[in-house]
């Protein structure tokens, strides 16, 4: 019987192993986790080794090789839902659920756990249930959920309301006031010329929206230049630094126009096949993602022949990621989406000659392409009569934090910090985080500073901090997140991230000394340098920007020892003490004391 | 004018096209240190000991082509200190007993340990657990002393086209899995002629009943220092080939 259930999904997938990370959910789906006998089998009817499935399953957060509920409760534990009370929802739903955090509830209904940043910053905290993001948790929703939870109500019959996800767009711009009708960059393209509107697109000077800001033209230009039997558009669709959310909201209103931004891409590489990576936290976008994708096949505007030009054919397939920031970065992303773990390739080379199954390939973000669609079917002119000189156009914020007014805004390149901060109603702010953690923290005296790739780079999260907030367990949190995410390939990020959350927890809690200041700024300056890909390149800049920022407040939480041992000798003697019925001051290290 | 021609800490010397920095300079009798990379297999990049200084940014030397001109940086106190320190990470994560463990002396590990001037590990212990599998009548792994250098996942692989070994989980958690149906050595098909038997630099595979054949003393890092001992191997393998 489960070995028929595997048969069909395995045939559904076309026995393909590059869609290991598909047919693994929908297994999931179906019994629940991935137990070891499905694990076995999976390997054997698609021939490849079982360390292969089984190091998949290990590698991304949305796979279980053990039971879960059926139920799974998962919170996010990025920075800005901690701030909203992510803690709080934690305790609640585990009080009134009877649970503990990665504890499976005995009757098997319900388990929870947290999770990283969910992409709902603006209304948080937020959860993912069964993979469907749930936000602005509060008291009276949480008690509703429990209730549904206890009843065993399936979660499609769950209250619409629940599920509400407002965009919150507060400042529209040249990308967000209107999308563009539907076909009509495809019908400029075509009257322009393909080779006109790659000029166009160079013209435009636009850059690359996921943080790298690579040139998009150029991009478009290596990789059809790039000879091979096959060429491929990625859209990356799996924006997980924590703090932004601006794909989401773009998915919801502008897949559209993202789409045809694809469409365009793949007239000009000469790419038949494309493909949207999208993050495994929206899951609940997929379904509208590909009834947009069927009917724009059904106009012509994706299929054979688009737009009635023989021989002019691109089909766009949406995959699933399964919970791996690292799969963000272009080349993890490619070997997840070739079915395998996301460990990010040596480069040189470089996607666009050597990408998806080897071959070359565009990976752009989901705003790039709902721009460069944009440029297309207007030219360049009006998208860079706004930016700066090397930066051009306008960038969408995910701003959310301590502010009234968190949402979208998009700005002209240049825009100052303090104008944005102004704008969302931030107050008595202590410090912004731009580019999420692994971008860059400013505090009030680099408030005049500009968003820009010469200035402050952003791929959309602007985090704001109040007065009332400890930067230390800012980075705290942070550092903890890239010491779990990291992939484990490299050396210096594999270890050196945990390293580094070990030192900053014991700063935090007290036990620092100077010692481990000096230990801190050492080991950022290893990891940087050293490791393999940008998450590792990056994973200190919390660290060294609240050093440099915050430094007095690093020295008023260690002590003036040169150095402190990392354990708690009073309390490794704990079970000693209990084991001899002891606890006479003589049984602890107080004696020892000056 | 193509010379062919890179600087490694001032000295010139010549590389054959398609090298990449760590062939070249090995070819010219220059050390640099290294874990992952084994000239029989392609690079893989991944432990950052030959981490080097290319026209001032810092790249790995076995995954970085040498071109025309470029001006390494190899010997210095900086990049030897990084290297001490990746070093003791890798000391740290694992649980390596070299006093005990029966590879000591012909350890890459610790034979770089001594080469880097490494007197302690630095860093705070993290004591993973980690299994041990001695299912296997002549081969015996110890997890606790792998560095995950892979060297044994592409020997099997490229090989022994066996797929013996590979890497599972995340960060700090991940794990070398054996591909078996009981998930042990075992049953995996793995033979004590295997290359992937053979290729780990450290203690973590090994041949068992041969643990002091040779005497502690009289083992490869006992009679040269690990760069010696490797240029001495290229050497032989130029001359071989």
């Amino acid at each position: 019987m489960i070995e028929t259930t595997i048969k069909s999904i395995i045939h559904h997938h076309a026995s393909d192993p590059t869609r290991l990370l598909d047919i693994l959910l929908d297994l999931q789906n179906q019994f629940g986790y991935l137990s070891a006998e499905t694990i076995t089998q999976t390997a054997d009817l698609l021939d490849i080794p079982v360390t292969r499935v089984q190091g998949v399953v290990a590698f991304y957060n949305f796979l279980y090789a053990k039971p879960v509920g059926r139920y799974r409760i998962l919170l996010s534990n990025c920075i800005i839902d901690t701030m909203h009370g992510a803690l709080a929802v934690m305790d609640q739903f585990c009080q009134q659920l009877g649970i503990k955090p990665d504890q499976l509830r005995s009757d098997g209904k319900v388990s929870i756990a947290e999770t990283s940043c969910s992409g709902f910053c603006d209304q948080g905290p937020a959860a993912l249930i069964n993979g469907v993001a749930i936000a602005s948790l509060n008291s009276q929703r949480i008690a509703s959920i429990v209730n549904l939870i206890e009843n065993d109500t399936p979660l499609k019959d769950w209250p619409a309301e629940l599920f509400q996800r407002p965009d919150n767009i507060q400042l529209p711009g040249y990308l967000l006031k209107q999308a563009i009708t539907p076909g009509s960059a495809i019908s400029s393209l075509l009257s322009r010329g393909t080779q006109a509107t790659l000029d166009e697109i160079e013209q435009s000077a636009l850059r690359g929206c996921g943080g790298a800001g690579f040139p998009t033209a150029s991009k478009w230009r290596y990789c059809r230049d790039a000879e091979a039997r096959q060429h491929y558009v990625v859209c990356n669709a799996d924006e997980g630094e924590p703090g932004t959310f601006k794909d989401r909201v773009l998915l919801n209103q502008f897949a559209d126009q993202m789409f045809e931004g694809m469409t365009i891409c793949a007239r000009i590489i000469g790419a038949r096949q494309g493909f949207v990576y999208l993050r495994g936290e929206y899951l609940y976008l997929k379904d509208k993602l590909q009834q947009i994708i069927d009917e724009r096949t059904a106009n012509h505007w994706l299929g054979n022949d688009i737009a009635g030009v023989t021989g002019f054919d691109f089909e766009i397939k949406i995959r699933l990621g399964a919970g791996a920031y690292i799969c963000g970065e272009e080349s993890a992303l490619l070997e997840s989406l070739e079915g395998k773990r996301g460990i990010p390739r040596i480069r040189p080379p470089f996607p666009v000659t050597h990408g998806y199954l080897n071959q070359p390939t565009v990976v752009n973000n989901v705003e790039t392409f709902a721009t460069a669609a944009k440029i297309a079917l207007e030219g360049s002119q009006p998208f860079n009569q706004q930016g700066t000189a090397n930066s051009p156009g306008s960038r969408l914020l995910s701003v959310a934090g301590d502010c009234t007014h968190p949402g979208i805004y998009e700005y002209p390149f240049g825009t100052r910090i303090d104008q944005i901060l102004d704008d969302c109603r931030a107050e008595n702010t202590l410090c912004v985080q731009i580019g999420g953690p692994s971008g860059t923290m400013i505090a009030e005296a680099d408030f005049h500073r500009h968003i820009s790739f010469e200035d402050l780079p952003t791929g959309g999260s602007f985090i704001v901090f109040n007065g009332t907030r400890d930067p230390l367990e800012i980075a705290g949190n942070f550092v903890a997140f890239f010491a779990h995410e990291n992939c484990g390939f490299c050396t210096p990020c594999r270890v050196g991230t945990t390293l580094m959350k070990n030192t900053l927890s014991k700063i935090n809690s007290g036990s620092g000394s100077q010692d481990d200041i000096a230990e801190l700024h050492q080991l950022c300056e290893l990891i940087s340098k050293n490791s393999h890909c940008g998450l590792g390149q990056t994973a200190p800049n919390p660290v060294m920007d609240t050093l440099a920022c915050f430094a007095e407040r690093y020295q008023a939480k260690v002590n003036n020892r040169t150095f402190t041992p990392d354990i708690d000798l009073e309390a490794a003697l704990q079970e000693a003490r209990q084991l001899t019925g002891r606890d006479d001051p003589a049984a602890h290290l107080d004696q020892f004391n000056e | 004018m193509k010379t062919n021609s890179i600087s490694i800490d001032g000295q010139q010397i010549t590389f054959r096209e398609g090298q990449t920095i760590i062939q070249a300079a090995l070819e010219a009798g220059i050390y640099i240190p290294y874990l992952c990379y084994h000239p029989d297999f392609e690079a893989h990049g991944s432990c950052k000991v030959c981490t080097v200084r290319v026209n001032g940014s810092h790249c790995s030397a076995c995954t970085t082509f040498a071109s025309d001109g470029q001006v390494v940086d190899n010997h210095c106190e900086d990049l030897n200190s990084s290297r001490r320190a990746i070093t003791q990470m890798l000391f740290v994560e694992g649980n390596h007993l070299c006093p005990s463990c029966e590879k000591s002396g012909d350890c890459e590990l610790q034979a770089l340990g001594y080469y880097l001037k490494l007197f302690g590990s630095h860093f705070p212990h993290l004591f993973p657990h980690r299994e041990v599998d001695a299912t296997h009548p002549h081969i015996l792994l110890d997890r606790d002393r792998c560095i995950f250098c892979e060297l044994c996942v592409r020997a099997s692989r490229e090989v022994d086209q066996k797929n013996v070994f590979a890497i599972s989980g995340r960060g700090i958690d991940s794990e070398l899995v054996v591909n078996s149906p009981s998930g042990t050595l075992l049953d995996s098909g793995l033979d004590v002629n295997d290359k992937a038997a053979h290729v780990c630099p450290v203690g973590a595979i090994l041949i068992k009943n041969q643990a002091f054949q040779v005497p502690i003393g009289q083992r490869k890092y006992d009679k040269n220092r690990i760069d010696d001992a490797d240029l001495i191997e290229v050497k032989h393998d130029h001359i071989d080939s």
